[in-house]
C-alpha cells in the first residue's frame, strides 16, 4: 500500500506484471475512488466551456467527452471525463488535483455538486463484457464513450463503457454504502482479478494515455500534450476557452515540442526526469516510463522539441550516465481495443 | 562456507576470502517484478557502503549498496538475459556478483539467518 493523492492505495496484487496481462486477456478490477466525481447543473454547459475547449453545449445524453481544465495561459490544470447525463453533467476528475478544479468551476460561478459519497470501479479488459454483464444486464448494449444508468440488487450505478487501459471495459459509479459488496460480486466472477496502482500506470502508458502531474502539468498546452482531438470543431471556429487564440495559433503554427512515445532499445528502462539526447544537445526530458509488459520492453513518454519529434527520429536517453538508443514511435504502443459505436473493434 | 545477512536485505556467502552477494527473498518481494540489473564488472573496486547495484523492477530503480568492501571478480552473466532469476531464486541462482574481501572484520557486524529472519519480523 501507498499513499497517493490523499488516500492508501495497493501498489500490487499478485505482481504487476501478472496483473496488467491479466487485465489485457481477461478483466481487471481497480478500485479509483479517488478520482473526483462532480455534477453541474446542464445549464452551467456554457459558463463551463468557458474554461476548456470542449464542445460541451453538443454533448448528446448519455454521451462521454475527454477534456481539458485550461488556465489563463493555455496550460493544462487537469484533464477529465464529461457526460452529460438528463439532469445534470457529470465529471471525473484527477484525485490528486480534485479540491483545485473544485475551487477554480467554482471561481468562475459554477454550483458544484462534489459526490464523495460516491465510489468509482473500473472494470477493464476484453472479459469486461462478460463480467460486468452477468451482474448487470444490458450494460453489452453500450458503446465506447457512452454511458447509462443501471441498477444492481437495487443499487442505482452510473455506468460508463470507458478506461485507462487501451482496453474495452467499464467505469462504474456506485454509491460508497455498496462499493464493497459490488466490488466483491466482481471479483467473485472467474474473469476478474483486483489490479493495482502499478499495472495501472503500465497499462495506460502502453495505451499511450498521459498521467497529469507527470505527462501533463500547468505548463504543458493541449497541442504540446498530442491532445489537440479534445479542442472540439465548434470550439476551433468559435474560441472563448482559455488562452484561446495562442492554442489556436500553436494549432495551426506547431508548438516548439510535443509529448512523443520512445521505445526503447535493450531492457535498462528510462523513467521519468531522463534527459533526451539528438547527438550532444538535450532537446527533451522523459514524462513517464518503464518496461511495458505486453511490449517485453522499456518504452516513455517525453516532451522533446518539434525537430526531433518526427515518428522515427533516433535519440538517446541518459541513464545513470549510461547513453540508451530510442526511437520515436507513433502511440500506443499497443494497438487499442475498444468496442466503437460503429460496432467495429477498432 | 558461512551465510551472512545485512539490514539492507542483501545476503552473502562467504567461502575463504570470497563473497558473493545477492538480495534475499524478502527485498525481492518488496522490489516486485525484476526486469533489469546493472551489476559492477568484474575489476571494480567496492567500498562497504558505496552503491555496488542497481535493481530496476517495473515500479521503480533501487540502489543496492555493497555490504562490505573488495574487489568485484564476478559479475552473474545469466541476470542479463533473465533478470527475473531475482524474483525466482534470489538466493541461489539470482545472485548479483562475486568479490574478494578488502576487510573480512567487516563481517563482524552483519546477521546470520536467524538474526535476520527476527530483523525481517519486526518490519
Amino acid at each position: 500500500m501507498v499513499a497517493f493523492a490523499g488516500y492508501a492505495m495497493p501498489i500490487q496484487f499478485e505482481g504487476i506484471i501478472a496483473e496488467h496481462l491479466w487485465t489485457r486477456a481477461h478483466a481487471g478490477l481497480f478500485d479509483v475512488s479517488h478520482m473526483g466525481q462532480l455534477l453541474l447543473p446542464l445549464a452551467a454547459a456554457a459558463a463551463f466551456e468557458t474554461l476548456l475547449p470542449g464542445d460541451i453545449k453538443g454533448l448528446g445524453q448519455g454521451v462521454l467527452r475527454y477534456s481539458l481544465l485550461l488556465n489563463d495561459a493555455g496550460g493544462i490544470m487537469d484533464d477529465l471525463m464529461v457526460t452529460r447525463r438528463a439532469e445534470d453533467l457529470y465529471l471525473v476528475v484527477n484525485g490528486a488535483v480534485k479540491d483545485g478544479d473544485i475551487g477554480h468551476l467554482r471561481a468562475a460561478g459554477l454550483a458544484v455538486d462534489y459526490r464523495e459519497d460516491w465510489a468509482l470501479l473500473a472494470l477493464q479488459g476484453p472479459e469486461a463484457v462478460t463480467a460486468l454483464g452477468r451482474l448487470v444486464p444490458g450494460v453489452a448494449e453500450l458503446r465506447f464513450m457512452r454511458a447509462a444508468a443501471f441498477t444492481w440488487q437495487g443499487v442505482a450505478l452510473w455506468v460508463s463503457r470507458s478506461g485507462y487501459t487501451g482496453e474495452d471495459g467499464y467505469e462504474i459509479s456506485v454509491p460508497a454504502t455498496a462499493a464493497e459488496a459490488l466490488a466483491e460480486a466482481l471479483l467473485a466472477q472467474p474473469e476478474v482479478k483486483p489490479i493495482g496502482l502499478g499495472a495501472r500506470d503500465s497499462l495506460r502508458l502502453e495505451a499511450g494515455l498521459p498521467l497529469y502531474g507527470h505527462d501533463l502539468d500547468p505548463t504543458t498546452t493541449p497541442v504540446e500534450a498530442g491532445l489537440a482531438f479534445a479542442i472540439s470543431k465548434r470550439r476551433k471556429l468559435e474560441g472563448g476557452f482559455p488562452a484561446a487564440a495562442a492554442i489556436l495559433a500553436q494549432l495551426h503554427e506547431g508548438a516548439a515540442r510535443r509529448r512523443v512515445g520512445l521505445a526503447v532499445d535493450g531492457k535498462l528502462p528510462a523513467r521519468e526526469g531522463a534527459p533526451v539526447f539528438a547527438g550532444d544537445t538535450q532537446v527533451g526530458v522523459v514524462t513517464s516510463g518503464g518496461f511495458a509488459p505486453s511490449v517485453n520492453a522499456p518504452i516513455a513518454m517525453a516532451y522533446v522539441a518539434a525537430a526531433q519529434a518526427g515518428d522515427g527520429t533516433a535519440l538517446e536517453i541518459e541513464v545513470r550516465g549510461r547513453r540508451l538508443a530510442a526511437t520515436v514511435v507513433p502511440m500506443p504502443f499497443k494497438p487499442k481495443n475498444y468496442v466503437r459505436a460503429e460496432g467495429a473493434t477498432a | 562456507m558461512t551465510r551472512y545477512y545485512t539490514d539492507e536485505h542483501e545476503w552473502l556467502d562467504v567461502d575463504g576470502d570470497i563473497a558473493t552477494v545477492g538480495i534475499t527473498d524478502y527485498a525481492q518481494g518488496q522490489l516486485g517484478d525484476v526486469v533489469f540489473v546493472e551489476v559492477p564488472p568484474a575489476g571494480t573496486a567496492l567500498v562497504k557502503g558505496t552503491e555496488a547495484a542497481v535493481v530496476e523492477s517495473v515500479k521503480a530503480a533501487s540502489d543496492v549498496y555493497a555490504p562490505v568492501s573488495g574487489t568485484v571478480t564476478e559479475a552473474n552473466p545469466a541476470l542479463e538475459g533473465e533478470p527475473a532469476l531475482v524474483n525466482t531464486a534470489p538466493e541461489a541462482e539470482g545472485w548479483f556478483f562475486k568479490l574478494t574481501l578488502a576487510n573480512p572484520a567487516e563481517l563482524d557486524g552483519l546477521m546470520d539467518a536467524a538474526a535476520y529472519q527476527a530483523f525481517v519480523a519486526t518490519l
